[in-house]
């Protein structure tokens, strides 16, 4: 009998080619996303060298980073944005690739559009050239962004040259206090084991707290895993993920699902299988998490303070601690819950699913956003913004004050028209708050939906739970 | 790809830790659709205030580091968005080898992918390398020979790296991987024939 492996060891060993000479490994790729901004140069190689797209029907493009998120019927207006959808769409066309133009309601941001189509599958290897590919680890997919160098790689052949990563397990134990989100733990994680914590590991997230969070929540979690250093994170497959998958215009139906089915059993994590490191992290003691500074790592409980630089335990963080808060414009010892801001984003591939929207709309009833500041909610596609209209949650939103738009990135990386302004303070359910992310001078704290509606609200950070 | 092999060149110190690649190039230059020319628009913003003034104070507007062909870092260097932009940007603007504790895992990937040697050395060693960029002119970085030599007060000085042989390979070669791997395009047929067996639905109808 082999040894025991891993769900990661599985998904690797599933898809190798073959092994090169120099010991690196030629890796098969299921499927392949691919956006607008780090695709043109990877086409153009294509093109210069004679290559052609070896596998176009496992590909899915769409225009995710540069769509407006307003006044769509007008097009872009910005003649760079314009120009680089456009090549999208060209080379999309010429290579026979599927494209979802912003017209078409499934358009989105990739990684909310992949598993809604059941492109996404659990065991299959998956990449994008954006970082945040490994959103789809939720299904128990090995997912991880690329550089445009290696999506002409796998435009080409449909493999990648790869060296295999190690195995980490991050095991969140007990309870999750009530009102706790996917978005606390991930944050909660990010914050205990660093920035690069994961650097060179494919992170298993494994325990109930994580079997028992929804697809929707799994999905938040592996997203930031990128934030933590790790490539790749993981969730082993099981009935959610099914019942998730049943009924996707991708996903195999009929007969072929239950054999399909049997197969995704057959990859979770054997009992016995060494991980390269264990990291424990206790449910019970996470309460909504917020992050301060300018690295996802900046992380502070709602109840908690502004770090002070004094307290730093070396030099180098003493420093990194200095710029952080004067970038944010903050003073050391100031209570969380007493930061103002003026602006509100809710959306991105972190946090712009149904079940998002539907946590705002709880907190937004029957309420009103502070006269100051300016919430905007952003579905993560044109399925999740009908959906959200079905259930009558645009309604709630905008009978609230919050400015309801149009599918995209958006406000997550100020690609498109929408960012901050220098020195404007927002309370975020994106992935990022370094500096400059969000529009430059822009001060981005992250943070669940349910804390960012909480903050339109009363125009400052503070415990939904107290609202 | 670009080849690497010996390089000599004066260095500039970067005292950030956890330089992220939005950092190293804004995300208002990733609209383009060209590889080249990015290399002006390296940290701009630490480069530039909002109005456009050069900020004097940031490294890579001293004079002493024009034409610099090296970067030392703090630890995870270039974390963050998979952007390719940022080591373009970087190659763009002259530099071809980064000294760092650590890196990113995306980042230190795509280096390889455009001839820039991403060293890795102890934080204490990028520290005192860091001090010694501003007065000295001259580091000479031999990958062959996996070493840095300068001089010290008339002293040489030595300091050797480890680095993955494969990849080492691939610079010193400049090897066009995706030529290589398309020579193995029957290993891929033959993977795809047996995976359409086993799985298959991931070969079905039609995308969408």
């Amino acid at each position: 009998m082999s040894a025991p492996k891993t769900l990661y060891d599985k998904i690797w060993d599933n898809h190798i080619v073959s092994i090169n000479d120099d010991g690196t490994t030629i890796l098969y790729i299921d499927r392949h996303l691919v956006h607008e901004v780090t695709s043109p140069q990877a086409f153009e190689g294509l093109r210069m060298s004679g290559r052609k797209v070896r596998r176009p029907e496992f590909t899915l493009a769409t225009a995710d980073h540069n769509v407006p998120t307003m006044d769509r019927d007008k097009g872009i207006a910005d003649p760079d944005s314009k120009l680089q959808v456009e090549t999208l769409e060209r080379n999309a066309s010429e290579n026979n690739i599927t494209y979802l133009p912003m017209s078409d309601k499934r358009q989105g941001i990739v990684h909310i559009v992949g598993p809604e189509q059941g492109f996404t599958q659990p065991g299959m290897t998956i990449v994008c050239g954006d970082s945040h590919t490994s959103t789809h680890g939720a299904f128990g997919a090995l997912a991880w962004g690329i550089g445009t160098s290696e999506v002409e790689h796998t435009l080409a052949t449909q493999t990648l040259i790869q060296t295999k990563a190690k195995n980490m397990c991050i095991k969140i134990t007990g309870e999750v206090v009530d009102g706790v989100t996917a978005k606390d733990i991930i944050l909660a994680i990010i914050k205990k084991i660093g920035t690069a914590g994961g650097t060179g590991y494919v992170i298993e997230y494994t325990g109930d707290v994580i079997k028992n969070l929804s697809m929707e929540g799994r999905m938040t979690v592996c997203n930031m895993s990128i934030e933590a250093g790790a490539r790749a994170g993981l969730i082993s497959p099981d009935e959610k993920t099914w019942e998730y998958l049943k009924g996707r215009p991708l996903a195999p139906s009929g007969e072929e699902f239950e054999t399909a089915i049997k197969y995704w059993q057959s990859l979770a994590t054997d009992e016995g299988a060494q991980y390269d490191e264990i990291v424990e992290i206790k449910a019970d003691e996470i309460i909504p998490q917020v992050t301060w500074g300018t690295s996802p790592e900046d992380v502070v409980s709602i109840d908690g303070y502004v770090p002070d630089p004094k307290n730093a335990s070396s030099d180098e963080k003493k420093r990194s601690i200095e710029r952080a808060l004067d970038y944010m414009g903050l003073e050391p010892n100031t209570p969380i819950n007493e930061i103002e801001v003026s602006k509100v984003f809710i959306g991105s591939c972190t946090n712009g699913r149904i079940e998002d929207l539907r946590a705002v709309s709880k907190i937004a009833k029957g309420r009103k956003v502070e006269k100051n500041v300016h919430a905007m909610i952003v579905p993560g596609s044109g399925l999740v913004k009908e959906q959200a209209e079905k259930e009558g949650l645009d309604k709630i939103f905008i009978e609230a004050g919050f400015d309801w738009r149009d599918p995209g990135c958006s406000m997550c990386l100020a690609m498109n028209a929408d960012k901050l302004k220098p020195q404007e303070r927002c309370a975020s359910t994106s992935n990022r708050n370094f500096e400059g992310r969000q529009g430059r001078g822009g001060r981005t704290h992250l943070m669940s939906p349910q804390m960012a509606a909480a903050a339109a609200i009363k125009g400052k950070l503070t415990d939904f739970r107290d609202l | 790809m670009e080849k690497f092999n010996k390089l000599t060149g004066n260095a500039i110190p970067i005292r950030i830790t956890n330089v992220d690649t939005d950092m190293i190039i804004p995300k208002q230059f990733l609209k383009t659709i060209k590889r080249t020319g990015l290399g002006e628009y390296l940290f701009f913003e630490l480069k530039f205030d909002q109005d456009g003034n050069k900020i004097d104070s940031f490294v890579l507007n001293q004079d002493q580091y024009n034409g610099a062909s090296i970067l030392i870092a703090g630890k995870n260097f270039g974390c963050g968005s998979s952007r390719e932009h940022a080591p373009w940007s970087i190659a763009d603007y002259g530099i071809k080898c980064i000294i760092a504790p650590s890196y990113a895992d995306i980042f230190y990937n795509n280096c390889f992918k455009n001839g820039i040697l991403p060293i890795i050395l102890d934080e204490e060693t990028v520290a005192k390398l860091q001090d010694t960029a501003e007065n000295t002119l001259n580091f000479n970085i031999d990958l062959e020979k996996q070493n840095i030599t300068y001089l010290e007060n008339n002293e040489q000085k030595e300091i050797t790296f480890e680095i993955d042989p494969v990849k080492k390979k691939c610079l010193i070669e400049g090897l066009d991987d995706i030529g290589l791997t398309l020579n193995k395009s029957s290993s891929i047929s033959d993977f795809e024939n047996n995976q359409a067996k086993e799985t298959p639905w991931l070969y079905g109808s039609e995308i969408i």
